[in-house]
């Protein structure tokens, strides 16, 4: 299948990672983060001091205690960080670092059963890596899913290239998609552009979709509106291709190794590159080699949709980049910087700045000043020029900040998790966080509904 | 602009000093943002934001009207001087002084009366002022007759602010168009201050008073248009309109009319601004012309007077039809919000417009109530369009 996504926005950020791939230096602790996975309640089945191994289960889900959660390292838990009314906040694990695993046994896989399978993968502690749509939580073992999704591409600001990343790792890739192709017993779409990487141009087992078009042609939920559309009662689980070849490395060794490769950008490192390393390592151990500027923020994820975190903080599980931007915490004088200005350095979506004017390839320097205040809706027709669903997004918005689940029902949002409406955040004239209201629309439907 | 800063710094601290002040915040913070974008940064989320907040926007239609104020300050002391006959005598800046003098207080009166409601909404409502009124500000007075007492522009705003928007809860929330729900209130408060022959031309009364002139002068030329639908028309048929408002001072804007309305030619330079900066949306531009051109071409069908036979086009250069097109049918906020319900919201618009203005002769000013009818009709528009997208998702459930 051939599609084009015509809606959307390049953003074109300074602080494009090159194309170097380095070693970061091994992190002595790591961490596991509750708040990594929307909606979960964890319940910690270890205590402080305990000794664990690559693949000890950490805590599980309270109201679902199959989903486990392991350590990515061997070593002693250091400490269980918690925060109001007790929340846990993170588990540090402080690394020995021999990476001794718990389990080293490879399987062969092609003769299990779905079921054995399924808790094989739980088990081990791999199955927070499949995600689902609706409510783009983690996927729940009882559902059969109708079709399995992999975008082989991230179109986000900054983001990692994983035709970079994995060139010549066609083994792993394509025995984490058989296992994916057991598990879910039905079709895998990986969507791939024109001149993707040979290991996914050659993937096996996949229906193959050419995507073209702008950001946020390589979110799935795009992928999935124009592919397959979900319907209420309906399910979607979706990889992230480094994820499926962290499976197919468990497939092929049987033992848990959360080693990935990500990409550091943003005009406030002095490094910018690609890094190998583990799920949960510290940011310190990430950005070790290179200088963080003054007065920057450090984000765990894309500028678009990815979190804060400090630099004695941790990356984040489903997170391939680490972004440093400026804090835009400075007043801006209206008519040299501000709402007035010329703004010939100023990146809109807009015609009102004359970004459109300049040339494409021109690249922007951007802080984290809203550019503005909060307001009320007032600009229409704003969201709809990158939104590229066939859903009302202001309408469904207002329908989730009345709470209002029969007419968000009707307006889709099956269809939509919160990074499908970043660009919408982005334009935003009236400065609204939306991927907030998105959250709490689906937290209150999986509630409500599911 | 450190110096600045800490002025606004210092008078943030004085207010928030004492618990009975700090609830002036929005009287500071008004200035403070309008000089400098504030320190807020973004939480999780977008990290990054646009550059284009609402200040821009309402500035970018501010500009838009400009040539539209310009044009009618000079055409303002054009038509005074025209009706007296004295145009011949007096020079370029004479004409637009006299213009200033009786516009600008208009404008001056419109900003001063909304902002007051504006900031005292801001103050109890603990909120900061939003910027909408900027643009509605600058719209009443362009809408108004010159000769309208100031008194009655300030009740209108206050009227429009409070009514119109403020009891729905503000910028954003409105149903009506502000600057037309003033100019409406007027129109039926007090009818004789905003039609017939005596309001247009600035001065018109005293003339009269003193016998320099009769009352036919001041005419626009909708009054002279709509009475051939009486039994004494003011002129004899179409060629003498056309030959006392020629096409192309109709276009240019050198006849009688609202402050700001008369120029189809600055209407378009604005439209042409709006347009470019994708500010104001061309769907309802566009559909709002196509209605109005559509209407007034059947009407040229049906004939039968100096009225209908207007040619369409010149039809819609007089009166608000252009300016109303450009300025107040596209206000984000009143028009339909959907796509598809835009194109439907112009077309009513228009097409009402020029019906209410031709068919009913006694509101020659149709174009403000075919955009408030419109503006009434938006939310349903809207909700026909949003229907059919749910529709089109209830029906592949059902096939699958």
């Amino acid at each position: 299948m051939k599609i084009t996504v015509k809606k959307g926005l390049d953003i074109s950020m300074k602080g494009v990672p090159d194309k170097i791939m380095s070693e970061a230096s091994l992190s002595t602790h790591y961490a596991l983060k509750p708040s990594d996975y929307p909606n979960l309640t964890p319940k910690l089945l270890i205590k402080e001091g305990d000794e664990v191994k690559c693949g000890t289960p950490i805590f599980c889900d309270k109201y679902n205690d199959v989903v486990i959660f392991v350590s990515p390292a061997s070593g002693l838990v250091d400490k269980i960080i918690r925060g109001e009314k007790r929340r846990i906040l993170a588990v540090t694990i402080s690394s020995d670092g021999n990476f001794t695993q718990l389990n080293t046994k490879p399987k062969d896989y092609s003769n299990l059963s779905r079921e054995e399978l399924k808790s094989d993968l739980l088990t081990s502690g791999l199955w927070p890596l499949i995600r689902m749509r609706p409510i783009d939580i983690i996927a729940n073992p009882k559902d059969s899913p109708k079709s399995i999704f992999i975008s082989s591409f991230d179109t986000n600001p900054l983001s990692p290239d994983y035709d970079f990343i994995m060139h010549n790792k066609s083994a792993e890739f394509n025995a984490g998609i058989e296992l994916l192709k057991i598990l879910g017993k039905c079709p895998v779409n990986l969507q791939v552009r024109n001149d993707s990487d040979d290991v996914f141009l050659n993937a096996e087992n996949v229906e193959k979709n050419v995507v073209k078009g702008p950001h946020p042609s390589g979110n799935v939920g795009v992928q999935i509106h124009e592919i397959d559309p979900l319907n209420k009662g309906e399910v979607i689980w979706y990889v992230n291709p480094q994820d499926v070849m962290i499976i197919g490395r468990f497939s092929l060794t049987g033992v848990y190794d959360a080693s990935k490769v990500i990409c550091v950008g943003g005009e406030n490192i002095s490094d910018k590159k690609y890094l190998k390393t583990i799920s949960g390592s510290s940011i310190n151990s990430i950005l070790k080699d290179s200088v963080v500027s003054e007065n920057s923020r450090i984000i765990s994820g894309s500028p678009l949709t990815g979190e804060i975190v400090e630099i004695d903080g941790f990356l984040g599980n489903y997170h391939h980049q680490i972004s440093v931007i400026p804090e835009g915490n400075t007043y801006k004088f209206f008519l040299n910087d501000g709402w007035l200005s010329p703004g010939f350095s100023r990146f809109s979506a807009s015609k009102a700045y004359p970004t459109w004017l300049l040339p494409k390839s021109k690249t922007y320097q951007f802080d984290t000043n809203l550019n503005g205040e909060e307001r009320s809706f007032v600009v229409s027709g704003q969201y709809e020029k990158v939104f590229p669903f066939d859903i009302y997004p202001v309408q469904l918005i207002k329908s989730i900040i009345t709470n209002d689940i029969e007419k968000m029902e009707n307006l889709g949002i099956y269809e939509v998790s919160p990074e499908d409406f970043a660009l919408c955040e982005f334009v935003c004239t009236s400065k609204i966080n939306i991927q907030e209201i998105v959250r709490n629309g689906l937290d209150l439907i999986y509630k409500e509904c599911m | 602009m450190k110096f600045l800063r800490n002025i606004f710094d210092s008078a943030h601290k004085t207010l928030n000093s004492s618990e009975k002040t700090k609830k002036f915040f929005p009287l500071i913070d008004a200035f403070d943002t309008l000089m400098f974008t504030p320190n807020h940064v973004t939480s999780n989320g977008s990290h990054v934001r646009d550059a284009i907040d609402l200040k821009r926007t309402m500035m970018l239609v501010i500009i838009a009207l400009v040539p539209c104020l310009l044009f009618g300050i000079y055409n303002t002391g054009y038509q005074h001087f025209r009706v007296l006959g004295e145009l011949d005598n007096v020079s370029f800046w004479e004409i637009a002084l006299k213009g200033a003098f009786v516009v600008l207080p208009l404008v001056v009166v419109s900003y001063a009366a909304g902002l007051f409601v504006e900031f005292i909404f801001a103050i109890k409502n603990g909120h900061t002022v939003q910027e909408g009124f900027l643009v509605s500000g600058m719209l009443i007075p362009l809408c108004m007759p010159a000769d309208v007492p100031l008194w009655m522009v300030a009740v209108a705003t206050i009227f429009a602010v409070v009514i119109g928007k403020e009891v729905f809860g503000g910028t954003g929330m409105n149903i009506l168009n502000v600057a037309l729900t003033a100019r409406a209130f007027l129109f039926f408060a007090h009818p004789t201050k905003m039609s017939g022959n005596e309001v247009w031309v600035t001065g018109f009364s005293k003339m009269k008073a003193d016998g320099l002139v009769d009352s036919s002068s001041g005419a626009t030329a909708l009054g002279d248009l709509a009475s051939f639908m009486q039994d004494t028309p003011a002129l004899e048929n179409t060629q003498a309109f056309q030959a006392k408002y020629s096409f192309m001072d109709s276009f240019l804007g050198f006849i009688p009319g609202s402050v700001g309305e008369t120029s189809a030619l600055m209407c378009l330079i604005g439209a042409a601004l709006l347009l470019w900066t994708g500010i104001a949306s061309w769907r309802v531009i566009f559909s709002f012309f196509l209605g109005g051109f559509l209407m007034a071409t059947i009407l040229n069908l049906v004939g039968g007077n100096g009225y209908f036979e207007l040619p369409a086009i010149h039809q819609l250069m007089i009166g608000g039809f252009m300016f109303g097109m450009v300025f107040m049918a596209t206000d984000p906020v009143t028009a339909a919000h959907t796509n598809a319900g835009k194109f439907v919201y112009g077309f009513l618009g228009g097409f009402l417009g020029i019906l209410i203005r031709m068919v009913n002769p006694a509101y020659p000013e149709g174009i403000m109530l075919a955009i408030l009818i419109a503006n009434v009709f938006a939310p349903l528009i809207d909700h026909v369009v949003i229907q059919s997208n749910i529709n089109r998702r209830l029906k592949r459930l059902k096939t699958v």
